[in-house]
């Protein structure tokens, strides 16, 4: 328990690294967890949002900027992601009625 | 760096990632990762990251959110009809959820423990991030605006009901 107490004194990469793997895996087993189409895209985001993390404390441990400029960038592919991506959803919504991802099975045979 | 501050928004992130992935209304998830992103931009003010600070609240939490939660209440989706897994692909997704939590911490467990590095006072801010961005890094920006381009047209042709009319 000391040796806890003590690790927590001074917050290290480790932790960073650590909040963004539990993030990341969240964001995994919410895609595999859910069947709303919808909820499946907000795990990606989150998973997006776990590398952000990641990125931006390794930017503050090496003193580089160069990490923030590609949060940036990451931010930037995200929002034309989303824009896109709910534009098919909502198409997809149209044609089969429903959010269940399994109704999507025309490529299984 | 305050293990404090750090600790209640590490718990706050983590906690409300989890009621994302478990709460069964969408328009609750949608609130819930509101507050993951909130977090995440409190993330970014203890690693003095002020300019990502500031497009993280408005672009995640402003404009990505309203988004979907526009498209939700678009599909009308505010009441319980997702069908939902059997238990046993349920306990499979988290059992491999958490596998993959333990490989990736015990991969990382031998990382070297380093102090913060000295930082100047432009650090973080758009002041230095936009250095950095337009010296280094000024044709990826450009080619950020085309990206651009092609999704606004992209979802404009997706979202019309007949692209033939």
């Amino acid at each position: 328990m000391e040796e806890l107490t003590a690790s927590f004194n001074n917050i290290g990469i480790q932790h960073y690294l650590f909040l963004s793997a539990v993030l990341f895996s969240i964001g995994v087993m919410g895609v595999l967890y859910r069947r709303n189409f919808i909820v499946i895209f907000m795990s990606i985001e989150l998973m997006l949002n776990a590398v952000n993390v990641l990125l931006a404390a390794f930017s503050r441990f090496n003193g580089d900027q160069s990490g923030q400029v590609f949060v940036f960038f990451i931010m930037v592919v995200a929002a034309a992601e989303v824009a896109v991506g709910l534009a098919i959803l909502v198409m997809i919504y149209r044609n089969i009625r429903s959010t269940d991802i399994n109704a999507l099975r025309n490529l299984k045979w | 760096m305050n293990p404090i501050a750090f600790l209640i928004l590490a718990v706050l992130t983590i906690g409300s990632a989890l009621l994302v992935v478990f709460s069964k209304n969408p328009v609750y998830s949608v609130l819930w990762l509101i507050m993951c992103f909130f977090s995440i931009t409190g993330h970014y003010i203890m690693l003095d990251a002020h300019f990502l600070t500031v497009v993280n609240l408005i672009v995640y939490a402003g404009a990505i959110m309203v988004l979907f939660l526009f498209v939700i209440m678009l599909l009308n989706l505010n009441k319980e009809t997702e069908p939902h897994k059997p238990m046993i692909l349920k306990a499979a997704a988290v059992f491999s959820g958490c596998l993959l939590m333990i490989v990736l911490a015990a991969s990382l467990q031998g990382y070297s423990q380093q102090p913060p590095a000295l930082i100047g006072e432009e650090f973080g801010t758009a002041k230095g991030v936009g250095k950095v961005l337009f010296t280094d890094f000024l044709l990826p920006f450009e080619v950020a605006s085309i990206l651009f381009i092609t999704a606004i047209v992209g979802s404009v042709i997706l979202g019309k009901k007949h692209v033939n009319d």
